[in-house]
């Protein structure tokens, strides 16, 4: 290795939220022209990492060397001028201005813009050039793709002349495909000396793409490695300090009678959007039925149709007996009556209210039972029993019934909607993102869980955009894109490939 | 993990924020040239120091404790009703009818009868902005505030049209009749030998208004409607989750919040007026929100907010009589308690957070 100075140099960061150590005293450095990565459990501390180097926090100890130098970042001014940009998982786009107006937004010369706009168009088509990065400058920003998308976000930073790019998670909204453009684009942009951070919980992504990793475990950096010296399970291992089973351990289904069976199944929006376009689909008693799809392909409306708070026409059977799809009748309350039981997508924003305990929240859904009620009254010492008998079966840490849900790490808020309704023992569970935001020590044991219970005979309906999770947990797997559904298949005879190209809407 | 222990979020803020506001006000006073420790010391004694005083008081503070609650349970459902106001002189005219048309033979029996008719009248009054609300998705804040203005209206096409006795040029009822009168503390208090100030409005309702707070109390904390107003108030969408319909939940939230400032009608219509007149509410509507605000929509809080609003408004009456201070000053320390407490409410809880913190972190 020549004498180079490292393009980026961390030395001490260390930054505390109250009695919380988000970091301590982290120290990194990353070579120019490489790739490096960071994987870390969620609230392992990567993301107030990149935002003391972009500027959103200040560190309370450590240094930062850009290029050798030591640099203050006080703010996201500071960081560009350094030469860093940052690409969020959240665009940051204006949805109905034009590419170009979108790049220089913020990055005006002067007052006026056309003399802005055509020096951007010129820049524009140099960058395009250099690195391969082919977009419309006079596209509208809502009727690109995501990958495009982030294409732009990508411009936008190389646009202000960002020598080290930050991607938060880039691949959570992409298809395989389109991930592996990115990856092929981040390669290009590597080989013109650029230095790129790429902050990912995907295992698979860091093998395929970095030169070095860092593993972030607590908000302390366990360790740091070369690409080529380490293995997947070596990183979990070094992630979650223990020996995990990255595979789902489970024995073929043995499907028996059909518990949900859909047909021509119809959903319009608020926004009168057709979101699913006449889906048949059934699933068994004793099977897992996992649907794939690039997020906001009419998945997410399937589980709210059948979760009983979006409308739809068609027809749905669960047990034989028909859902009602619009109308008095077809509310959450009456879902669960049935048998149903539903852990949403969103477990912050439906699944659960982050401002009440953990008792009042294990008794949401349910809070009608009558096991939860005495006389006029909710029985608030029964339902503080059973949560604490269900935080004790499910392993959630702190066992604290009258904690707040929102002082839970993901992992265990997660858990205390899986054991609310898992332990309702319903006939057809509801499984939307089960894993999203979730530890990997956390993952193993929801995967557990939910394989227990199609043991026991129940149907299951996954939804996921982990590829990963479907494959490993689904028996059946279906293919979800533009409210069709593409094509079913078994898992056993299908790989990562196939179902990407149906989730990209490709028939094979 | 919470930032402030519960103790220093529920009497440490708001107590700062009402030294911070006499603090201002005092300042005010010196700047007119009066003394403020007199001004302090004639606000307590006339508010506190006799029973007269304190029959004042709590006569306000039931006022207060009703609109405050109606405040409250809308806040809990996530609504905010600023139309206690309207829904009060409603429940004016609900109590004015219902004391007027129907003979009662017993005071008792006349106070259950207002009762339902001004929670009737006030709930109905909630209930379309609700409607509008629930169902059209028009915003309630601007809904309530403009049925505001048409209680108004309303009571003052009734009063000076409808029920106003032939001859007299007042825009007010009759008199109700002697049987409907309702025991004052004096009366109340006389037969255990406690000698209450006969002149002092406060009336039997205080009791009733004391009874709703421990009823709103069981009804958001112990029933499960109570639990899904709050669910509802916290998140929509997980409401939606949880088959709790968003339409049902506005509706009874918003007739239970009418019902409760309504109720108000009570004390000033049934048990000190005894007639009803033009602006009977006298903005007691717009205080519950301040009330709602500082007891942190809490019935306890509400109780607590209630009796310091009574206090400010008895104390502030006396400081007009008994002072130059003018009566227009007496509204601008009131609206600073408000500011300090309501509004500016963040001010003192950040570096209150901030100093917790930083102790804590000294404890580790």
């Amino acid at each position: 290795m020549n004498e180079q100075a490292p393009a980026i140099e961390l030395k001490g960061i260390s930054k505390a939220f109250g009695p919380v150590q988000a970091n301590k005293d982290i120290s990194i450095r990353v070579m120019p022209g490489t790739i490096h990565g960071i994987i870390g459990e969620n609230g392992a501390g990567k993301s107030t990492l990149m935002s003391i180097l972009y500027g959103f926090y200040k560190a309370d100890k450590g240094e930062i060397f850009i290029s050798g130098k030591k640099t203050e970042i006080p703010d996201s001014q500071a960081a560009i001028a350094a030469g860093i940009g940052m690409v969020f998982q959240h665009f940051k786009l204006v949805e109905n201005f034009t590419v170009l107006e979108n790049i220089i937004l913020g990055a005006e010369d002067g007052g006026l813009l056309k003399p802005s706009l055509a020096k951007a168009r010129k820049t524009l088509l140099e960058l395009e050039h250099e690195y391969g990065l082919n977009v419309d400058p006079d596209a509208v920003i809502e009727d690109l793709g995501v990958g495009m998308q982030q294409r732009v976000e990508i411009l936008k930073a190389l646009y202000r002349q960002a020598d080290i790019l930050i991607l938060d998670e880039p691949t959570g909204v992409l298809t395989p495909a389109e991930a592996d453009k990115l990856f092929r684009i981040l390669d290009r942009l590597r080989e013109e000396g650029k230095t790129i951070i790429l902050i990912t919980h995907k295992l698979r992504e860091i093998m395929e793409a970095t030169d070095t990793v860092s593993v972030m475990r607590r908000g302390e950096m366990t360790a740091t490695v070369k690409t080529s010296d380490t293995s997947p399970a070596e990183l979990a291992e070094l992630m979650v300090g223990r020996k995990v089973l990255l595979r789902v351990d489970k024995t073929p289904a043995a499907p028996g009678e059909v518990v949900l069976d859909i047909k021509g199944l119809r959903v319009v929006d608020e926004k009168g959007v057709e979101r699913v376009k006449g889906i048949d689909l059934q699933v068994r008693a004793g099977e897992i039925v996992g649907i794939a799809g690039v997020a906001g392909n009419g998945q997410s409306e399937l589980l709210e149709v059948l979760g009983g708070y979006a409308d739809g026409t068609g027809s749905i059977q669960v047990s034989g007996q028909p859902l009602d799809l619009s109308g008095a009748k077809s509310d959450g309350r009456t879902r669960r009556a049935r048998g149903i039981a539903h852990v949403p997508e969103d477990r912050q924003r439906e699944g659960l209210i982050m401002d009440f305990s953990a008792w009042e929240n294990t008794a949401f859904g349910y809070h009608r039972d009558p096991s939860y009620q005495s006389g006029m009254l909710l029985n608030n010492t029964a339902i503080r029993a059973d949560t604490e008998a269900k935080m004790e079966r499910f392993d959630v840490r702190p066992p604290n019934p009258a904690l707040a849900a929102k002082n839970f790490s993901g992992g265990n808020q997660q858990k205390i909607v899986l054991a609310r309704e898992i332990e309702r023992n319903p006939d057809l569970l509801l499984v939307g993102q089960p894993t999203r935001g979730v530890d990997i020590g956390a993952i193993e044991f929801i995967h557990q869980q939910i394989v227990a219970l199609r043991d026991k005979g129940k149907a299951i309906l996954l939804v996921s955009v982990e590829l990963e999770e479907i494959l490993g947990l689904a028996d059946r797997v279906a293919v979800m894109f533009d409210g069709h559904i593409m094509g079913e298949r078994l898992p056993a005879e299908t790989d990562e490939k196939e179902l990407g190209l149906l989730m990209a809407g490709m028939e094979t | 993990m919470e930032v402030m222990p519960k103790w220093a979020e529920v009497i440490l803020v708001p107590l700062i924020s009402l030294v911070l506001a006499a603090i201002l006000s005092a300042l005010v006073i010196l700047a007119i040239g009066e003394d403020p420790v007199e001004a302090v010391n004639l606000m307590v004694t006339g508010a506190l120091g006799s029973t007269y005083g304190w029959g004042y008081t709590l006569y306000y503070a039931t006022n207060f404790l009703f609109t405050g609650l109606a405040v409250s349970v809308a806040f809990h459902a996530g609504l905010f009703n600023i139309g206690g106001e309207g829904q009060a002189m409603l429940g004016g005219l609900g109590v004015a009818l219902a004391c007027l048309l129907i003979p009662w033979p017993h005071w008792t029996l006349a106070l259950l009868g207002a009762t339902v008719a001004a929670a009737l009248f006030g709930a109905a009054w909630a209930a379309i902005p609700a409607f509008l609300q629930a169902k059209r998705g028009s915003h309630i804040v601007i809904t309530t505030i403009m049925f505001n203005f048409i209680g108004a209206a309303v009571l003052n096409y009734v009063l000076v049209n409808v029920m106003r006795p032939p001859g007299s040029m007042d825009p007010a009822t009759a008199r109700f009749p002697e049987t409907v009168h309702l025991p004052t503390l004096h009366e109340m208090l006389a037969p255990i030998g406690i000698n209450f100030s006969k002149a002092a409005p406060a009336n039997v309702t205080f009791v009733i208004a004391l009874l709703a707070c421990v009823l709103v109390w069981f009804l958001l904390w112990r029933t499960w409607l109570g639990y899904e107003i709050r669910s509802y108030g916290k998140s929509e969408p997980a409401a939606k989750y949880g088959g709790i319909s968003p339409v049902a939940i506005t509706m009874i939230a918003m007739i239970i919040s009418g019902a409760l400032a309504g109720m108000m009608a009570i004390n000033n219509v049934m048990g000190e007026a005894e007639r009803l007149v033009l602006n009977a509410v006298e903005g007691a509507g717009f205080i519950g929100i301040a009330v709602a605000l500082m007891g942190r929509s809490h019935p306890f809080g509400v109780f607590l907010a209630a009796i310091l609003f009574g206090f400010l408004y008895q104390g502030g009456a006396e400081l007009a009589l008994w002072t130059s201070i003018p009566r227009e000053l007496i509204v601008v320390i009131q609206a600073l308690v408000i500011l300090f407490t309501g509004a500016l409410d963040n001010m003192v809880r950040m570096p209150l957070e901030r100093l917790f913190l930083m102790l804590r972190r000294g404890d580790a």
